[in-house]
Protein backbone atom coordinates (compact mmCIF):
# COMPACT_ATOMS: atom_id res chain seq x y z
CA UNK A 1 0.00 0.00 0.00
CA UNK A 2 1.17 3.50 -0.72
CA UNK A 3 1.88 5.08 2.62
CA UNK A 4 0.35 8.56 3.05
CA UNK A 5 1.23 9.08 6.68
CA UNK A 6 3.22 12.03 7.91
CA UNK A 7 4.59 12.30 11.43
CA UNK A 8 2.63 15.30 12.60
CA UNK A 9 0.68 18.40 11.66
CA UNK A 10 3.85 20.35 11.01
CA UNK A 11 4.95 17.89 8.33
CA UNK A 12 1.39 17.71 7.02
CA UNK A 13 1.36 21.47 6.40
CA UNK A 14 4.75 21.54 4.64
CA UNK A 15 4.56 23.88 1.66
CA UNK A 16 1.88 26.27 2.89
CA UNK A 17 2.66 29.86 1.99
CA UNK A 18 1.27 33.39 2.09
CA UNK A 19 -1.40 34.17 -0.47
CA UNK A 20 -2.51 30.55 -0.97
CA UNK A 21 -6.07 29.29 -1.24
CA UNK A 22 -7.16 26.71 1.33
CA UNK A 23 -10.27 24.57 1.53
CA UNK A 24 -11.34 23.67 5.05
CA UNK A 25 -13.97 21.06 5.87
CA UNK A 26 -16.61 21.39 8.55
CA UNK A 27 -20.12 22.72 9.10
CA UNK A 28 -20.26 25.21 11.93
CA UNK A 29 -17.69 23.77 14.32
CA UNK A 30 -18.58 20.17 13.50
CA UNK A 31 -15.92 18.25 11.60
CA UNK A 32 -13.43 21.12 11.33
CA UNK A 33 -9.72 20.29 10.94
CA UNK A 34 -8.73 21.60 14.38
CA UNK A 35 -5.08 20.55 14.19
CA UNK A 36 -4.50 22.08 10.76
CA UNK A 37 -6.15 25.36 11.79
CA UNK A 38 -3.91 25.53 14.87
CA UNK A 39 -0.89 24.96 12.65
CA UNK A 40 -1.94 27.69 10.18
CA UNK A 41 -2.17 30.07 13.14
CA UNK A 42 1.22 28.95 14.44
CA UNK A 43 2.89 29.27 11.06
CA UNK A 44 1.35 32.72 10.63
CA UNK A 45 0.61 32.42 6.91
CA UNK A 46 -0.94 35.66 5.68
CA UNK A 47 -3.31 36.89 2.98
CA UNK A 48 -4.87 33.50 2.52
CA UNK A 49 -8.20 32.76 0.86
CA UNK A 50 -10.31 30.28 2.79
CA UNK A 51 -13.07 28.21 1.21
CA UNK A 52 -15.19 27.00 4.09
CA UNK A 53 -18.93 26.85 4.64
CA UNK A 54 -18.63 28.93 7.81
CA UNK A 55 -16.00 31.12 9.44
CA UNK A 56 -15.90 29.67 12.95
CA UNK A 57 -16.71 31.59 16.11
CA UNK A 58 -14.65 34.34 17.72
CA UNK A 59 -12.24 32.08 19.58
CA UNK A 60 -12.46 28.77 17.75
CA UNK A 61 -12.23 27.34 14.26
CA UNK A 62 -11.41 29.85 11.53
CA UNK A 63 -12.10 32.60 14.06
CA UNK A 64 -8.56 31.92 15.29
CA UNK A 65 -7.12 32.86 11.88
CA UNK A 66 -9.37 35.91 11.73
CA UNK A 67 -8.13 37.08 15.12
CA UNK A 68 -4.58 37.11 13.72
CA UNK A 69 -5.81 38.78 10.52
CA UNK A 70 -4.36 36.02 8.38
CA UNK A 71 -7.37 35.76 6.07
CA UNK A 72 -7.65 38.05 3.06
CA UNK A 73 -10.78 36.51 1.63
CA UNK A 74 -13.49 34.12 2.80
CA UNK A 75 -15.65 32.11 0.42
CA UNK A 76 -18.58 30.79 2.48
CA UNK A 77 -22.33 30.31 2.52
CA UNK A 78 -23.05 31.49 6.05
CA UNK A 79 -20.87 33.52 8.38
CA UNK A 80 -23.12 34.86 11.09
CA UNK A 81 -21.58 33.66 14.33
CA UNK A 82 -18.48 35.77 14.64
CA UNK A 83 -18.13 39.37 15.87
CA UNK A 84 -14.52 39.77 14.71
CA UNK A 85 -15.57 38.57 11.26
CA UNK A 86 -18.30 41.21 11.19
CA UNK A 87 -15.88 43.93 12.23
CA UNK A 88 -13.30 43.02 9.56
CA UNK A 89 -15.96 42.65 6.89
CA UNK A 90 -17.62 45.99 7.62
CA UNK A 91 -14.26 47.80 7.81
CA UNK A 92 -13.27 46.34 4.44
CA UNK A 93 -10.21 44.49 5.79
CA UNK A 94 -11.78 41.18 4.87
CA UNK A 95 -13.14 40.32 1.45
CA UNK A 96 -16.17 38.04 1.59
CA UNK A 97 -17.79 36.06 -1.20
CA UNK A 98 -21.09 34.52 -0.14
CA UNK A 99 -22.33 31.69 -2.31
CA UNK A 100 -25.19 29.19 -2.00
CA UNK A 101 -24.31 26.18 0.13
CA UNK A 102 -25.11 23.61 -2.54
CA UNK A 103 -23.04 25.56 -5.06
CA UNK A 104 -20.14 25.61 -2.59
CA UNK A 105 -20.35 21.84 -2.17
CA UNK A 106 -20.66 21.24 -5.89
CA UNK A 107 -17.75 23.54 -6.75
CA UNK A 108 -15.62 21.38 -4.44
CA UNK A 109 -17.05 18.21 -5.92
CA UNK A 110 -16.41 19.51 -9.46
CA UNK A 111 -12.77 20.24 -8.60
CA UNK A 112 -12.43 16.73 -7.15
CA UNK A 113 -14.01 15.20 -10.25
CA UNK A 114 -12.18 17.14 -12.95
CA UNK A 115 -15.38 18.88 -14.08
CA UNK A 116 -14.52 22.53 -14.84
CA UNK A 117 -18.02 23.91 -14.42
CA UNK A 118 -21.70 23.10 -14.07
CA UNK A 119 -25.10 24.74 -14.35
CA UNK A 120 -27.27 25.14 -11.28
CA UNK A 121 -30.62 26.86 -10.76
CA UNK A 122 -29.47 28.13 -7.35
CA UNK A 123 -29.10 31.90 -7.36
CA UNK A 124 -30.68 32.53 -10.76
CA UNK A 125 -32.37 35.94 -10.74
CA UNK A 126 -30.45 37.02 -7.63
CA UNK A 127 -27.24 39.00 -7.14
CA UNK A 128 -25.36 35.68 -7.04
CA UNK A 129 -26.03 35.38 -10.78
CA UNK A 130 -24.52 38.77 -11.65
CA UNK A 131 -21.87 38.45 -14.35
CA UNK A 132 -22.49 34.72 -14.79
CA UNK A 133 -23.65 32.95 -17.92
CA UNK A 134 -27.32 31.99 -17.70
CA UNK A 135 -28.85 29.22 -19.76
CA UNK A 136 -32.20 27.50 -20.04
CA UNK A 137 -32.51 23.75 -19.61
CA UNK A 138 -35.93 22.05 -19.76
CA UNK A 139 -37.72 25.36 -19.45
CA UNK A 140 -35.83 26.45 -16.34
CA UNK A 141 -33.01 28.97 -16.01
CA UNK A 142 -29.61 27.98 -14.61
CA UNK A 143 -26.30 29.75 -14.06
CA UNK A 144 -22.79 28.58 -14.83
CA UNK A 145 -20.58 27.97 -11.81
CA UNK A 146 -16.92 26.92 -11.90
CA UNK A 147 -14.88 24.34 -10.04
CA UNK A 148 -12.74 25.76 -7.26
CA UNK A 149 -8.98 25.90 -7.55
CA UNK A 150 -7.12 25.53 -4.27
CA UNK A 151 -3.60 24.82 -3.06
CA UNK A 152 -4.46 22.78 0.01
CA UNK A 153 -7.58 21.04 1.29
CA UNK A 154 -7.61 20.45 5.04
CA UNK A 155 -10.12 17.82 6.07
CA UNK A 156 -11.00 16.00 9.25
CA UNK A 157 -12.19 12.40 9.40
CA UNK A 158 -13.12 10.08 12.24
CA UNK A 159 -10.95 7.14 11.22
CA UNK A 160 -8.30 6.78 8.59
CA UNK A 161 -5.63 4.32 7.60
CA UNK A 162 -2.05 4.68 6.47
CA UNK A 163 -3.17 4.38 2.83
CA UNK A 164 -5.23 7.54 3.28
CA UNK A 165 -8.64 5.85 3.27
CA UNK A 166 -11.16 7.82 5.34
CA UNK A 167 -14.33 7.19 7.32
CA UNK A 168 -16.38 10.08 8.67
CA UNK A 169 -18.80 10.18 11.58
CA UNK A 170 -22.30 11.61 11.78
CA UNK A 171 -22.84 15.09 10.41
CA UNK A 172 -19.15 15.85 10.92
CA UNK A 173 -18.85 14.45 7.39
CA UNK A 174 -20.41 17.50 5.64
CA UNK A 175 -17.96 19.18 3.20
CA UNK A 176 -14.95 17.06 4.15
CA UNK A 177 -15.40 14.29 1.55
CA UNK A 178 -16.17 16.83 -1.19
CA UNK A 179 -12.91 18.67 -0.54
CA UNK A 180 -10.74 15.55 -0.69
CA UNK A 181 -8.78 15.65 -3.93
CA UNK A 182 -10.27 19.05 -4.78
CA UNK A 183 -7.00 20.90 -4.08
CA UNK A 184 -3.42 20.30 -5.21
CA UNK A 185 -2.66 18.69 -1.84
CA UNK A 186 -5.22 17.15 0.50
CA UNK A 187 -4.25 16.88 4.14
CA UNK A 188 -6.44 14.62 6.28
CA UNK A 189 -6.34 14.60 10.05
CA UNK A 190 -8.09 11.77 11.85
CA UNK A 191 -9.15 10.95 15.38
CA UNK A 192 -7.92 7.41 14.93
CA UNK A 193 -5.18 6.37 12.51
CA UNK A 194 -4.92 2.63 11.87
CA UNK A 195 -2.70 0.43 9.67
CA UNK A 196 -3.85 -0.15 6.09
CA UNK A 197 -5.93 -3.32 5.97
CA UNK A 198 -7.63 -2.67 9.29
CA UNK A 199 -10.67 -0.84 7.93
CA UNK A 200 -13.35 -2.79 6.07
CA UNK A 201 -13.10 -1.63 2.42
CA UNK A 202 -16.90 -1.68 2.32
CA UNK A 203 -17.00 1.07 4.89
CA UNK A 204 -14.54 3.53 3.31
CA UNK A 205 -16.17 6.88 2.46
CA UNK A 206 -13.15 8.40 0.69
CA UNK A 207 -10.52 6.22 -0.99
CA UNK A 208 -6.89 7.13 -0.24
CA UNK A 209 -6.25 8.19 -3.83
CA UNK A 210 -7.84 11.55 -2.96
CA UNK A 211 -5.54 12.11 0.03
CA UNK A 212 -1.86 13.05 -0.12
CA UNK A 213 -1.05 13.29 3.58
CA UNK A 214 -2.69 11.78 6.64
CA UNK A 215 -1.84 12.14 10.32
CA UNK A 216 -3.16 11.28 13.74
CA UNK A 217 -4.77 14.43 15.15
CA UNK A 218 -4.37 15.46 18.76
CA UNK A 219 -6.33 17.17 21.54
CA UNK A 220 -9.67 17.43 19.80
CA UNK A 221 -11.92 19.89 21.57
CA UNK A 222 -14.93 19.27 19.29
CA UNK A 223 -16.73 22.28 20.63
CA UNK A 224 -20.53 22.37 20.44
CA UNK A 225 -21.89 25.61 18.99
CA UNK A 226 -25.56 25.31 20.06
CA UNK A 227 -26.13 22.89 22.89
CA UNK A 228 -29.83 21.96 22.65
CA UNK A 229 -31.23 19.20 24.85
CA UNK A 230 -34.54 17.88 26.16
CA UNK A 231 -35.37 16.71 29.66
CA UNK A 232 -35.44 13.00 30.43
CA UNK B 1 -56.88 36.48 17.05
CA UNK B 2 -53.75 36.16 14.99
CA UNK B 3 -51.89 32.86 15.20
CA UNK B 4 -48.91 32.30 17.46
CA UNK B 5 -45.69 30.95 15.92
CA UNK B 6 -46.63 27.52 17.26
CA UNK B 7 -50.03 27.74 15.60
CA UNK B 8 -48.46 28.73 12.28
CA UNK B 9 -46.27 25.63 12.58
CA UNK B 10 -49.29 23.55 13.56
CA UNK B 11 -51.22 24.68 10.46
CA UNK B 12 -48.25 23.99 8.17
CA UNK B 13 -47.92 20.52 9.68
CA UNK B 14 -51.24 19.66 8.01
CA UNK B 15 -49.47 20.05 4.64
CA UNK B 16 -47.00 17.32 5.52
CA UNK B 17 -48.15 14.06 3.97
CA UNK B 18 -47.35 10.42 4.57
CA UNK B 19 -44.08 9.42 2.86
CA UNK B 20 -42.73 12.94 2.56
CA UNK B 21 -39.08 13.91 2.90
CA UNK B 22 -39.12 17.41 4.35
CA UNK B 23 -36.50 20.12 4.79
CA UNK B 24 -37.24 22.56 7.59
CA UNK B 25 -35.61 25.97 7.80
CA UNK B 26 -34.58 27.76 10.97
CA UNK B 27 -37.21 29.48 13.16
CA UNK B 28 -40.95 28.75 12.84
CA UNK B 29 -40.29 25.94 10.29
CA UNK B 30 -38.30 24.00 12.89
CA UNK B 31 -41.42 23.91 15.09
CA UNK B 32 -43.39 22.09 12.39
CA UNK B 33 -41.75 18.80 13.39
CA UNK B 34 -43.56 18.99 16.74
CA UNK B 35 -47.00 18.98 15.11
CA UNK B 36 -46.76 16.33 12.42
CA UNK B 37 -49.37 13.60 12.94
CA UNK B 38 -47.81 10.54 14.46
CA UNK B 39 -49.79 8.11 12.32
CA UNK B 40 -47.83 9.07 9.18
CA UNK B 41 -44.22 8.38 8.22
CA UNK B 42 -42.13 11.46 7.44
CA UNK B 43 -38.36 11.96 7.32
CA UNK B 44 -36.73 15.28 8.06
CA UNK B 45 -33.67 16.27 6.08
CA UNK B 46 -31.12 18.71 7.41
CA UNK B 47 -28.88 19.99 4.64
CA UNK B 48 -25.68 19.59 6.64
CA UNK B 49 -26.05 15.86 6.05
CA UNK B 50 -28.76 13.84 7.76
CA UNK B 51 -32.03 12.23 6.75
CA UNK B 52 -34.12 10.92 9.61
CA UNK B 53 -33.35 13.72 12.03
CA UNK B 54 -34.77 13.17 15.51
CA UNK B 55 -35.45 15.47 18.48
CA UNK B 56 -32.82 17.16 20.66
CA UNK B 57 -30.75 14.68 22.70
CA UNK B 58 -31.32 14.11 26.40
CA UNK B 59 -29.17 16.23 28.65
CA UNK B 60 -25.71 14.69 28.76
CA UNK B 61 -26.11 12.77 25.49
CA UNK B 62 -25.13 15.61 23.13
CA UNK B 63 -22.74 14.62 20.34
CA UNK B 64 -20.59 17.30 18.64
CA UNK B 65 -20.64 15.09 15.52
CA UNK B 66 -24.42 15.21 15.32
CA UNK B 67 -25.96 18.61 14.62
CA UNK B 68 -28.59 20.17 12.36
CA UNK B 69 -28.24 23.04 9.89
CA UNK B 70 -28.85 25.48 12.75
CA UNK B 71 -25.77 23.98 14.48
CA UNK B 72 -28.00 22.60 17.25
CA UNK B 73 -27.31 19.20 18.77
CA UNK B 74 -29.84 16.62 17.54
CA UNK B 75 -30.41 12.88 17.43
CA UNK B 76 -30.71 10.41 14.57
CA UNK B 77 -33.85 8.25 14.45
CA UNK B 78 -33.72 4.53 13.64
CA UNK B 79 -33.31 4.28 9.86
CA UNK B 80 -31.50 7.62 9.60
CA UNK B 81 -28.60 8.17 7.20
CA UNK B 82 -25.64 10.53 7.00
CA UNK B 83 -24.12 11.92 3.83
CA UNK B 84 -21.82 14.64 2.53
CA UNK B 85 -22.86 18.16 1.53
CA UNK B 86 -22.75 17.53 -2.23
CA UNK B 87 -25.06 14.54 -1.87
CA UNK B 88 -27.30 16.55 0.43
CA UNK B 89 -27.80 19.16 -2.27
CA UNK B 90 -28.24 16.42 -4.87
CA UNK B 91 -31.32 15.48 -2.84
CA UNK B 92 -32.44 19.11 -2.87
CA UNK B 93 -31.57 20.16 -6.43
CA UNK B 94 -32.58 16.77 -7.77
CA UNK B 95 -36.06 17.31 -6.31
CA UNK B 96 -35.96 14.22 -4.15
CA UNK B 97 -37.05 16.29 -1.14
CA UNK B 98 -40.84 16.62 -1.29
CA UNK B 99 -41.44 19.73 0.77
CA UNK B 100 -39.39 22.73 1.83
CA UNK B 101 -40.62 24.97 4.63
CA UNK B 102 -38.76 28.18 5.28
CA UNK B 103 -39.07 31.65 6.68
CA UNK B 104 -38.98 34.91 4.71
CA UNK B 105 -38.57 38.64 5.10
CA UNK B 106 -40.66 39.34 1.99
CA UNK B 107 -42.68 37.38 -0.56
CA UNK B 108 -43.93 38.88 -3.82
CA UNK B 109 -47.14 37.98 -5.62
CA UNK B 110 -45.14 36.38 -8.45
CA UNK B 111 -43.57 33.93 -5.96
CA UNK B 112 -40.26 35.76 -5.49
CA UNK B 113 -38.78 35.43 -2.01
CA UNK B 114 -36.26 37.53 -0.09
CA UNK B 115 -34.86 36.17 3.15
CA UNK B 116 -31.09 36.49 3.29
CA UNK B 117 -29.89 40.04 3.13
CA UNK B 118 -30.76 43.53 4.32
CA UNK B 119 -28.48 46.02 2.55
CA UNK B 120 -26.49 48.13 4.98
CA UNK B 121 -26.86 45.60 7.79
CA UNK B 122 -24.64 42.65 8.65
CA UNK B 123 -24.96 40.03 5.94
CA UNK B 124 -24.76 36.53 7.28
CA UNK B 125 -25.22 34.66 4.04
CA UNK B 126 -27.81 32.57 2.24
CA UNK B 127 -26.70 29.19 3.55
CA UNK B 128 -28.70 26.58 1.66
CA UNK B 129 -31.75 28.77 1.06
CA UNK B 130 -30.98 29.66 -2.57
CA UNK B 131 -30.45 26.03 -3.52
CA UNK B 132 -33.65 25.04 -1.72
CA UNK B 133 -35.93 27.65 -3.26
CA UNK B 134 -34.46 27.29 -6.74
CA UNK B 135 -35.18 23.58 -6.89
CA UNK B 136 -38.01 22.60 -4.57
CA UNK B 137 -41.33 22.02 -6.31
CA UNK B 138 -43.27 22.48 -3.11
CA UNK B 139 -42.26 25.47 -1.00
CA UNK B 140 -44.26 26.77 1.94
CA UNK B 141 -43.25 30.03 3.58
CA UNK B 142 -43.87 30.48 7.30
CA UNK B 143 -43.77 34.09 8.44
CA UNK B 144 -45.55 36.96 10.11
CA UNK B 145 -47.90 38.85 7.78
CA UNK B 146 -46.32 42.18 8.63
CA UNK B 147 -42.90 43.25 9.90
CA UNK B 148 -42.07 44.80 13.27
CA UNK B 149 -43.17 48.26 12.15
CA UNK B 150 -46.44 46.94 10.75
CA UNK B 151 -45.51 46.95 7.05
CA UNK B 152 -46.80 44.17 4.83
CA UNK B 153 -44.39 41.35 3.97
CA UNK B 154 -46.66 40.19 1.11
CA UNK B 155 -45.76 42.58 -1.66
CA UNK B 156 -46.33 43.41 -5.31
CA UNK B 157 -42.58 43.00 -5.71
CA UNK B 158 -39.79 42.40 -3.22
CA UNK B 159 -37.71 45.38 -2.13
CA UNK B 160 -34.89 43.32 -0.58
CA UNK B 161 -32.27 41.32 -2.50
CA UNK B 162 -33.88 38.12 -3.75
CA UNK B 163 -33.21 34.59 -2.61
CA UNK B 164 -35.12 33.07 -5.51
CA UNK B 165 -37.60 33.93 -8.25
CA UNK B 166 -41.12 32.61 -8.96
CA UNK B 167 -40.76 29.81 -6.46
CA UNK B 168 -43.11 30.22 -3.49
CA UNK B 169 -46.39 28.33 -3.80
CA UNK B 170 -48.01 28.73 -0.40
CA UNK B 171 -47.69 31.08 2.56
CA UNK B 172 -48.90 30.60 6.11
CA UNK B 173 -48.82 33.74 8.24
CA UNK B 174 -50.21 34.71 11.61
CA UNK B 175 -53.28 36.05 9.77
CA UNK B 176 -53.92 33.77 6.82
CA UNK B 177 -53.14 30.87 4.51
CA UNK B 178 -52.52 32.06 0.97
CA UNK B 179 -51.60 30.51 -2.34
CA UNK B 180 -49.82 32.15 -5.24
CA UNK B 181 -51.97 31.91 -8.37
CA UNK B 182 -51.43 33.84 -11.60
CA UNK B 183 -49.23 36.50 -10.04
CA UNK B 184 -51.56 37.23 -7.16
CA UNK B 185 -52.07 36.14 -3.59
CA UNK B 186 -55.19 33.99 -3.31
CA UNK B 187 -56.70 33.93 0.16
CA UNK B 188 -57.51 30.37 1.26
CA UNK B 189 -58.06 30.55 5.00
CA UNK B 190 -58.05 33.19 7.70
CA UNK B 191 -56.95 33.02 11.33
CA UNK B 192 -59.86 32.53 13.75
CA UNK B 193 -61.52 35.88 14.40
CA UNK B 194 -59.45 37.72 11.77
CA UNK B 195 -61.57 39.35 9.07
CA UNK B 196 -60.94 39.39 5.33
CA UNK B 197 -60.75 43.17 5.62
CA UNK B 198 -57.93 42.94 8.14
CA UNK B 199 -56.02 40.61 5.81
CA UNK B 200 -56.58 42.95 2.86
CA UNK B 201 -55.30 45.80 4.99
CA UNK B 202 -52.13 43.87 5.85
CA UNK B 203 -51.42 42.72 2.29
CA UNK B 204 -49.69 45.18 -0.05
CA UNK B 205 -49.78 42.80 -3.03
CA UNK B 206 -52.90 41.99 -5.03
CA UNK B 207 -55.24 39.76 -3.07
CA UNK B 208 -57.95 37.55 -4.58
CA UNK B 209 -60.84 36.67 -2.32
CA UNK B 210 -63.29 34.18 -3.79
CA UNK B 211 -66.45 33.24 -1.91
CA UNK B 212 -66.50 32.66 1.79
CA UNK B 213 -63.10 32.27 3.39
CA UNK B 214 -63.08 29.63 6.12
CA UNK B 215 -61.24 29.99 9.40
CA UNK B 216 -58.05 27.99 9.85
CA UNK B 217 -58.79 24.67 11.53
CA UNK B 218 -56.11 22.70 13.34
Amino acid sequence: MINKTVANVSEACEGIADGMTFMLGGFGLSGIPENAIAQLVKRGVKDVTCISNNAGVDDFGLGLLLQKRQIKKMISSYVGENAEFERQMLSGELEVELIPQGTLAQRCQAAQSGIPGFYTPAGYGTEVAEGKEAREFNGKMHILEHAFKADFAFVKAWKGDTAGNLIFKGTARNFNPNMCGAAAITVAEVEELVPAGTLDPNHIHIPGIFVQRIFQGEHYEKRIEQRTVRKK
Amino acid sequence: MSLSKEQIAQRIAKEVKDGYYVNLGIGIPTLVANFVRNDIEVEFQSENGILGMGPFPFDGEEDPDLINAGKQTITALPGASFFDSAMSFSMIRGQHVDLTILGAMEVAQNGDIANWKIPGKMVKGMGGAMDLVASAENIIVAMMHTNRVGESKLLKSCSLPLTGVNCVKKIVTDLAVLEIVDNTFKLLERAPGVTVEQIKEATEGDLIVEGTIPEIAF
